[in-house]
């Protein structure tokens, strides 16, 4: 469960200051599946990276899992990402030096999981996102889609309990981009908390709910 | 929930994971990135072990030079209030019963003028003509052949044997033609070759001889020197009482100096002599050129350290500013910045370490065994290029603390920074 309290989000451009949230209030319950939405420069990645503990928000506070995240150092933001939280970028933000099951090892290792055993789970969670003939293949021997799977995989090996992805089908084509909502469909069917942001609208309707951002405030916030 | 896992369960090694990222950044590195940081490396090892070695190599060949050709292993002088060593004929007697003993030289020594176209007349009292004043020598032909390997000195004419009569050997710092400067200092003979007629005048007595050899080496002592076969020396100089002015011993392989000084010392024979082995016998501005040359190696090789402590800097940072994206990937599913700061220490360790291995090779394989075989050739010595084991040791040790520190401070830079902009590359 996720619970943001009048979260406001301000940057400094030269001597001005621009507000990209406006206090925005924001809940997940466990299990959920959400889509963020809104135009460009409405302010849905920015609320991602706060709910994710990636950036600090200028005001409000954040509680995830009944704990508050505020006070919370940059090394324990840190750990907490790397026990509870899941992250799919838009870019794929693969590691170019590591093959596809070491892109996946990687958080298992940090997590004190010996290498015989990371290496399992990850060929398992490769396996489950269609790319069990991939293992060795750098991120440069992938397709645009293979390497968003490999994201997604790297994101869920470690059973995050939040699953966060910004635009995750931004850079692929349509057919690459249903069955990488496919795969999050069949994630969030066995039970994984799902929030992902994109501007595409035709893909909300995979989401159990769509919260639409306009200028740094929630306008709508629905059930599917 | 988070809170019970994290504090219950622990985390991975972050040096072990930091050696799974660093092993294949490594690996799948550039090729050309790998070489360039491993050839700084190297070139860096080289100029802090070669520089200071060749630096005290050049002294190192002076000092072995002067005890090959000159000093030995044992090295025996009179007194300082006398002229010669009492009781030579017993000392040279015991020397020769001390079975770590190879060869023993006593010289005869006395100093004098030597003359060349004396028979040219002067142009007014105030020419001095061709003449200087130098040291004169007695020995044992074969002897001292055996100690100071004289007569692969003779770069003209002929070793002197036993039997020669009004025969010498002129060193090559008392002529001209080998005297590579001019020197008020060091006056020098002028028109002087093999079989040309000198004269000397020693105690008040004058004789002419001919010139059967010239030595040239690259020690002062012997080059400043004209060699007599021994028994016409005395005769010269007027000795009967057979008292030399220095001994000089070769000690067998495998035997230390020290145990032949120690029985020299045993028979109280530094009551009529001064007793040293060869370290000890060294002329003082030997041991001072020493000192002096090691100080400007590690001067020169701590310049080097820097700069190279800056290239690797530069070259980490490089490195790190160009993967900062990653970086900031990593901090973002969590990875802890010390296991990502342990990756790059093991990248510099792999560097240095390449850098080292090959540079022992090149120093210890191929550039030592070669300027041991063939020195360079200075002006006042043969250097060699000296490499000790500790020495070695020490300065790879440095290189190590200097890698890792430049290698470690730029990602410890990155590393700080924010992980959303490190991501987002802003």
């Amino acid at each position: 469960m996720i619970e943001a309290k009048k979260i406001v989000k301000k940057f400094k451009s030269g001597s001005s200051e621009i507000t990209v949230l406006k206090g925005v209030d924001f809940f997940v319950k466990d299990g959920e599946f959400i889509s963020i939405i809104g135009r460009s420069g409405s302010g849905k990645s920015t609320l991602m990276y706060q709910l994710s503990l990636l950036d600090r928000p200028t005001s409000g506070s954040i509680e995830i899992g009944g704990k508050s995240a505020d006070m919370l150092s940059d090394k324990e933001r840190t750990i907490f990402r790397l026990f509870e939280l899941g992250y799919v970028f838009q870019d794929y933000a693969l590691i170019p030096e590591l093959n596809a099951i070491e892109n996946v090892m990687i958080p298992l290792l940090e997590q004190g999981i010996n290498k015989f055993d990371a290496k399992k789970i990850s060929a398992k969670v490769l396996d489950r996102v269609e790319l069990s003939d991939k293992y060795n293949n750098l991120p440069n021997q992938l397709s645009g889609g293979e390497q968003q799977r490999v994201s997604i995989a790297r994101a869920m090996g470690h059973r995050p309990k939040i699953l966060f992805a910004d635009e995750p089908t931004a850079n692929l084509d349509n057919d690459t981009s249903l069955s990488i909502l496919k795969t999050f469909k069949e994630l969030h069917a066995d039970g994984q908390t799902i929030i992902m942001v994109t501007h595409e609208p035709e893909y909300v309707q995979y989401t159990d709910r769509v919260v639409t951002l306009f200028d740094g405030e929630i306008v709508r916030n629905e059930k599917n | 929930m988070f809170w019970r896992r994290h504090q219950m369960g622990k985390l991975g090694s972050a040096a072990k994971v930091g050696f799974f990222l660093a092993t294949r950044q490594i690996k799948r590195a550039s090729i050309w990135t790998n070489v360039l940081v491993v050839c700084v490396m190297v070139l860096t090892f080289l100029n802090l072990v070669v520089v200071s070695g060749i630096l005290v190599g050049l002294i190192e060949g002076a000092t072995q030079a002067v005890q090959k050709h000159y000093i030995g292993d044992v090295f025996i002088t009179p007194l300082k209030e006398k002229n010669y060593i009492e009781r030579s004929s017993i000392i040279m007697k015991t020397i020769r019963s001390i079975p770590g003993v190879s060869a023993v030289s006593g010289r005869y020594i006395s100093s004098g003028n030597v003359e060349a176209e004396y028979k040219k007349a002067k142009k007014n009292s105030n020419d001095k003509g061709n003449e200087v004043s130098t040291t004169f020598v007695g020995i044992d032909p074969i002897d001292e052949d055996a100690v100071s390997g004289l007569s692969r000195l003779v770069i003209e004419g002929e070793y002197l044997n036993r039997n020669d009569y009004d025969r010498v050997l002129v060193g090559g710092m008392l002529l001209k033609k080998y005297l590579d400067y001019d020197s008020t200092t060091f006056p020098a003979l002028s028109n002087i070759n093999v079989g040309d007629k000198i004269r000397i005048t020693v105690n008040g007595n004058v004789r002419e001889v001919f010139v059967k050899g010239i030595t040239k080496s690259k020690v002062d002592e012997i080059d400043r020197r004209i060699f007599f076969v021994d028994s016409q020396f005395r005769g010269l100089v007027g000795r009967d009482d057979y008292n030399l002015g220095e001994i000089s011993i070769v000690t067998k392989q495998g035997v230390s100096p020290f145990v032949v000084k120690q029985a020299l010392l045993a028979n109280h024979f530094d009551d009529y002599s001064s007793i040293k082995a060869g370290n000890e016998a060294e002329p003082k501005f030997i041991q001072d050129l020493r000192n002096t040359f090691s100080m400007l190696g590690t001067a020169i090789s701590s310049i080097g350290l820097i700069v190279a402590a800056i290239t690797i800097f530069i070259v980490i940072f490089i490195n790190a500013v160009t993967r900062r994206k990653f970086i900031g990937i990593l901090k973002g599913i969590g990875i802890r910045p010390v296991t990502i700061e342990w990756a790059y220490i093991f990248q510099a360790f792999f560097y240095a370490t390449a850098g080292t291995i090959i540079g022992l090779v090149i120093v210890f394989g191929i550039l030592k065994p070669y300027f041991d075989a063939n020195p360079i050739n200075f002006p006042f010595s043969d250097g060699i290029l000296v490499a000790t084991a500790s020495g070695t040791l020490i300065r790879i040790a440095v290189l190590f603390l200097a890698t890792l520190i430049a290698g470690y401070i730029p990602v410890k830079i990155i590393t700080r920074q924010n992980t959303l902009d490190a991501i987002l590359n802003r």
